[in-house]
């Protein structure tokens, strides 16, 4: 069976047998707690900071954000941002219970179809669990309320994110993960910025095969990163 | 895939009269370098990551049998399966059963050099099943039946023109005379055309950046977004991945990915790093309903152990390759393998035989810029040395060499004539080399000052001048 040739193959590179108990244990110790590395300093900053970094990084990767004060003021930023590219009020919506709680009844024109995203739509809205700072991205991982394909087959992707949920280093964002989901989700995508390609002439150009713009509404519920606004 | 590695020189002859590809080569390798270095300089701590990604990936290649068990088990626990392959026979064996099981028609592919290695495509075709890849430089090159030219920018020898020129070709439902005004236009296109093939495919095959043990997930990192829609929209999602690609923990890959796109494309991080684990939870409303890692040796585990194991940390950034004045001369195809540039012509020996990429590892100026790029500090110009001695060992390089490096170590191994013999060449090169400082053109050497000049050797040997230097010193102390 290739599964014990690869292995015996391994072994006779490194030029031992099977690992003895101790050190087996002591790898298995290290898979339980596994050890942080350096973490770079730029994402280690005071709060409202961190959340200013988060965006500043958004924006540098071609990415919009609008801040707004509560979960009520999204429907407004969300057909604002649709009116100002041209784009009409209709879209998927994860059904994810925080987004099912937005009063989108207030701007009528919205029209929201829950569920998956299907190749017809046009704009998408996605909750996101989390963002990391250091680098402007965003953290979706799969789920019943969350599908995958929200994230992927719209031209335009909203996400809204709570400002809590804004951590420095990818670290804290795994740490946040494991205490609240327990396992692994079947797909966890870390998105920073829209779909790009620069496979022509090494030339970057927006909107390859995902969306070709990425919109954060972010929602200032962290009262000690709203200090700076 | 069949290796044309033994014809490097006459492949690189041809390159260095393509002017096609050198004015692609021109255009781009200056984009990469330029990228990469401001990406560094805007992280202070990016030489203290380097060795800590070289120390995660010794301590995951010391213990690999173990975090591939844990792999392997934590896969099969969220649902998936893993099928061990020794070599490249199994491994397409194993795709091309998946494939079967599934009743496939056609296959949509993100990148995947692992892929290109096996020769996924070929054999797929040949049992009726339609590949078709989505990275828009993946694209482009099955169309023009290529092999990818550089490891992370397939069509780094292309040029707007070519891209124009294919598309017209093979997209013939299109009217002939529509306009590219912009690159975008170019995307654009390739959007649509493979937006259906997407939605089509039974089976998505991606590679992976790496293998998660502690949890049984595939890392696939790109930017087009394609290998998400790979392997998220078909019922059958299968990763490819060799060996080598196993990490412990999500923090490990963590600091490996701070490295992976600063050094691949300069970007602080690529826009869609993926963890792929299991199949289709219950309630899922998309994602695929199987799971599969192919999990590939094909010459790895024989590294181990060996003067070459540490290549086994690369983790795939091109860096080496967009840093080399080689590559930048003849670009990747002249290589003649998968892997061009100084990873590959460190990895091709060892996957095919040093008596077919011999030439490989010789074509290197031993400048050291790959070392002093590679986020793993892989020492690549001592292992090219490496196997120019095994070369040698062999009796593998051409006789002329072999003549004229016995002619040198018999010199050598007599210390006062070589020095006479140095010093006479370096005075009579030195006097004729007066003025302009430089050869154009040198008896006997011309293989040589073809392609640049001999600079001209001051007149003094280096034992000359540093045992006047001593003197002069000495004087100075007295």
């Amino acid at each position: 069976m290739s599964r014990e040739t690869v292995l015996a193959a391994i072994r006779r590179g490194l030029r031992r047998g099977e690992l003895p108990a101790d050190q087996r244990a002591m790898l298995q110790a290290r898979l339980a707690k596994p050890p942080r590395h350096l973490i770079p300093a730029r994402s280690q900053l005071p709060r409202p900071d961190q959340v200013t970094l988060f965006v500043r990084n958004v924006e540098k990767e071609f990415g919009t954000v609008a801040r707004v004060p509560d979960l009520q003021a999204v429907p407004d930023a969300v057909a604002e941002y649709l009116a100002a590219q041209n784009l009409p009020g209709d879209f998927a919506m994860s059904p994810h219970p925080e987004l099912q709680s937005i009063p989108w009844a207030k701007r009528p024109m919205l029209q929201i179809r829950e569920g998956r995203a299907s190749e017809t739509d046009l704009v998408s809205v996605q909750h996101a669990f989390a963002a990391v700072a250091e680098t402007g991205t965003m953290m979706f991982p799969s789920a019943a309320e969350r599908p995958t394909t929200i994230n992927l087959l719209p031209d335009t992707a909203i996400a809204v994110l709570r400002a809590s949920r804004v951590v420095g280093p990818y670290e804290d964002a795994w740490d946040l993960l494991r205490a609240e989901l327990g396992e692994m989700p079947r797909n966890v995508m870390l998105v920073t910025g829209p779909s790009r390609s620069a496979d022509i002439e090494q030339t970057l150009e927006l909107g390859a095969h995902g969306p070709r713009r990425l919109h954060v509404v972010l929602i200032e519920d962290d009262p000690a990163a709203r200090a700076v606004i | 895939m069949l290796a044309t590695s033994p014809q490097f020189k006459q492949n690189a002859k041809k390159a260095l009269a393509d002017a096609g590809l050198q004015k692609a080569l021109a255009f781009s390798k200056l984009q990469f370098m330029a990228r990469r270095s401001a990406a560094v300089a805007n992280l202070p701590e990016f030489e203290r990551l380097r060795e800590i990604g070289r120390d995660i990936k010794n301590h995951a290649l010391a213990n690999l049998d173990f975090y591939l068990e844990q792999f392997a088990a934590n896969v099969e626990r969220a649902g998936g399966h893993v099928h061990w392959c020794a070599d490249a026979d199994e491994a397409r064996a194993a795709v091309l059963d998946i494939c079967r099981n599934a009743g496939a028609r056609t296959v949509t592919k993100g990148k995947s050099m692992i892929s290109e290695e096996l020769g996924i495509n070929a054999h797929l075709q040949k049992n009726g099943i339609t590949p078709v890849e989505t990275d828009l430089g993946e694209y482009i090159i099955q169309l023009r039946d290529e092999t990818p030219s550089h490891i992370i920018a397939p069509a780094f020898h292309l040029n707007r023109e070519d891209w124009e020129a294919q598309f017209r070709l093979s997209h013939t439902d299109l009217p002939a005379d529509r306009v590219f005004a912009e690159r975008r236009d170019i995307l654009t296109e390739a959007r649509s055309r493979l937006r259906s093939k997407f939605l089509a495919a039974d089976v998505g095959i991606t590679g992976a950046n790496f293998l998660i043990a502690e949890t049984g997930s595939s890392v696939i990192v790109t930017n087009e977004g394609n290998g998400d829609l790979t392997q998220t929209l078909p019922r059958v999602h299968i990763a490819l991945a060799s060996i080598e690609k196993c990490v412990p923990t999500l923090e490990d890959a963590t600091s490996l990915l701070r490295l992976l796109a600063r050094s691949a494309t300069g970007q602080d991080f690529s826009v869609y790093t993926t963890f792929s684990t299991g199949g289709r939870r219950p309630g899922d409303l998309d994602g695929p309903e199987e799971y599969h890692v192919v999990l590939v040796d094909n010459g790895r585990s024989a590294m181990l152990g060996t003067e070459f194991q540490e290549m086994l940390r690369c983790i795939r950034c091109a860096a080496c390759m967009n840093h080399c004045p080689v590559y930048g001369a003849v670009g990747g195809h002249a290589y003649g393998w998968v892997y061009p540039g100084p990873m590959g012509s460190v990895l091709t020996p060892a996957l095919i035989g040093v008596d077919q990429a011999g030439q490989l590892p010789n074509a290197s100026t031993f400048c050291g810029k790959c070392e002093s790029v590679c986020p793993v500090k892989i020492p690549l110009p001592k292992m090219m040395r490496h196997w120019r001695e095994r070369e040698f060992e062999r009796h593998l390089q051409p006789a002329a060499i072999r003549r004229n490096l016995a002619l040198w170590a018999w010199f050598a191994r007599r210390p006062g004539l070589y020095r006479l013999a140095t010093r006479l060449g370096a005075g009579a090169l030195g006097l004729f080399g007066r003025g302009s400082g430089r050869f154009k053109r040198m008896p006997f050497a011309g293989g040589w000052t073809g392609g640049r000049d001999l600079p001209a050797p001051e007149g003094e040997t280096f034992f000359a001048r540093y045992e006047r230097r001593q003197r002069n010193a000495a004087r100075g102390r007295a």
